[in-house]
């Protein structure tokens, strides 16, 4: 009974951590965020882990680095302001491979734009915000029940692959309360990152000879090496030489592109014959349910297609529905980002449309009704 | 969306109305095994200003999670009924405070006047405790989630020390309404 609740978004996000084992988290609070962060800070102490508020967002990303180097599993949670401050040291994580997870709860932006109102456009940046070729992998949950496990799978993913993993969900999906039943300890399989199993003097951290995630040691554990945002040798020391680069960073990119098939999740609701097709995540994807199922009651034969994972790209997937439904609907709370993604891989298979909204509102079933049954 | 009933929470930030709303869904999700969600809309004043949470309670599964067809709606000022009332479906509830809510526009819906406000600060003692008077005469409004686990769901989210004060102020709620319809 005690594990029936009804909480908040950010509430599940902050003990879907704490059921993966998360023992480290470094934040500075900005709304709609800061529940993630109030929840650890009462909580982390207790069961033994470490919450700091930094001075900022730029030295929280920092310390959650840190923190992950000493064997932490380690989180961050912010919003768009805060998210573009972490950039730069997230993209240090993910040429240096250090796993951690980054929560972005999405508010109406660019600047300090809607603090208080969901959105959707840092999608893209959650993709590029970081400068130069990166991996990438990002969820996108939608229902408080799905916040806990995706952040769950979040550490998973970001442990098995030492790579960063985002989690992003709209203001509306984090502040809103649903019931939850809390996991019993494993149900859900818990991941840690490959370890070395050589003594520490010939330990290389990025000795990729063995395959394309090396074991990882902890610092404070006898296994002394280097880490640095330059490219770097198995040694872990900068190399700048051909064809090394290359090679490596092809190999950062082959640990997600090349698992796209653990990495990529999505829910399929009535598409089996459907003509219209929506594409939508977070509360896009809640109020699409909703129109497709009133679209279905009319005799509409709609469909949803609804991605938990949007880095990487369910490409495969959105190219085989484009060549089996005449429309694919795309409504985001932004001016126009997600919809080209579903272009670039319906390849003129289908029309692609987009709703596209940004007043600190979210986009209704009615409004997704509408342009479903323009559709026909 | 069998059995869909929408409630909003409305006033001025500082009111307590998003714990009513969040008291309410967890009266209905947790103690009468409803399906229930709860949300929120404010600005970023941390005081002032018109503020809402809403509780939608289903038979079925709820996928959109605000109110737009409004089967309830309580507005403690003047400001937050007018911004928000447009909502109310036809034939359904618009329950204002008496006091401070004078002006209420025209709409193909009931209007229920109490003294909520008045009676927190006068009969129970404490005007904070107006959005817990709320939820009494919203629970005995609707007769959707039972009183005791209103009561349950009251009493597990204020601070210690305050329950009787709560348990007071809910009944004065419920006791708003028992009285005008006998």
């Amino acid at each position: 009974m005690t594990r029936v609740k009804l909480l908040q978004g950010n509430e599940a996000c902050a003990e879907g951590a704490l059921y993966a084992g998360c023992n480290f988290f470094a934040g500075y609070p900005i709304t709609p965020s800061t529940e993630v962060a109030e929840h650890l800070a009462r909580k982390l102490p207790r069961s033994g882990g470490v919450f700091l508020q930094m001075e900022d967002e730029i030295a929280a990303m920092a310390a959650v680095i840190g923190g992950s180097l000493a064997g932490c599993k380690a989180l961050t949670a912010t919003s768009g302001p805060g998210f573009s401050l972490k950039q730069e040291n997230l993209g240090f994580a993910m040429l240096t491979e250090i796993p951690c997870v980054v929560v972005d709860v999405m508010r109406g932006g660019p600047s300090t734009g809607v603090p208080t109102g969901p959105g959707q456009s840092d999608i893209m940046q959650c993709r590029w915000g970081t400068h130069g070729d990166h991996p990438s992998i990002c969820l996108t949950p939608a229902y408080v029940e799905e916040i806990f496990s995706e952040t769950v799978r979040a550490f998973n993913l970001s442990e098995k692959y030492r790579t960063p993993v985002i989690v992003a969900f709209d203001e509306v999906v984090g502040h809103m309360r649903e019931r939850i039943e809390i996991p019993e300890p494993g149900a859900i399989p818990l991941v840690g990152r490959p370890r070395p199993t050589c003594p520490p003097s010939e330990y290389l951290p990025y000795d990729d000879s063995r395959g394309d995630v090396p074991p990882m040691a902890n610092f404070f554990e006898g296994y002394r090496y280097h880490v640095t945002g330059l490219n770097h040798g198995p040694d872990g020391f900068p190399v700048n030489a051909s064809p090394r680069i290359h090679t490596d960073e092809l190999r950062l990119l082959r640990k997600v592109e090349g698992n796209r098939g653990d990495i990529v999740r999505f829910a399929e609701h009535r598409l089996e014959d459907a003509e219209v097709a929506v594409f939508a995540y977070g509360i896009c994807g809640r109020s699409a349910k909703t129109a497709v199922d009133q679209a279905r009651s009319e005799g509409i034969r709609a469909g949803l297609f609804r991605p938990l994972t949007v880095w990487p790209f369910p490409e495969e997937q959105v190219a085989a529905l484009s060549g089996r439904v005449r429309r694919i609907v795309v409504p985001e709370l932004s001016l126009g980002q997600i919809v080209l993604e579903v272009d670039r891989c319906a390849k003129g298979r289908c029309a692609v449309e987009g709703i596209h909204r940004v007043d600190g509102d979210p986009i209704t079933p009615a409004q997704i009704l509408a342009r479903i049954r323009e559709a026909l | 969306m069998s059995g869909r009933y929408e409630i909003r929470f409305s006033g001025s930030g500082g009111q307590g109305l998003i714990l009513a709303g969040v008291i309410f869904a967890e009266a209905a999700a947790i103690y009468d095994g409803i399906n229930a969600v709860q949300s929120q809309s404010y600005g970023p004043e941390a005081r002032g200003g018109a503020s809402k949470s809403e509780v939608i309670l289903s038979d079925g599964a709820i996928d959109f999670p605000k109110a737009t067809s409004i089967d309830l709606m309580l507005a403690l000022t003047q400001e937050a009924c007018a911004k928000y009332c447009k909502d109310v479906k036809e034939g359904g509830t618009l329950l204002v405070d008496e006091d401070f809510v004078h002006d209420v526009p025209a709409g193909d819906y009931n209007v229920i006047r109490l003294p909520i406000i008045r009676t927190a600060s006068e009969a129970v003692g404490k005007a904070f405790v107006a959005n817990i008077v709320a939820i009494g005469a919203i629970a005995a409004i609707t007769g959707r989630v039972s009183r005791e686990a209103v009561e349950k769901a009251v009493l597990s989210r204020v601070p210690k020390g305050t329950e009787e004060l709560n348990r007071k102020a809910l009944s004065a709620g419920y006791e708003l309404v028992e009285r005008r319809t006998v």
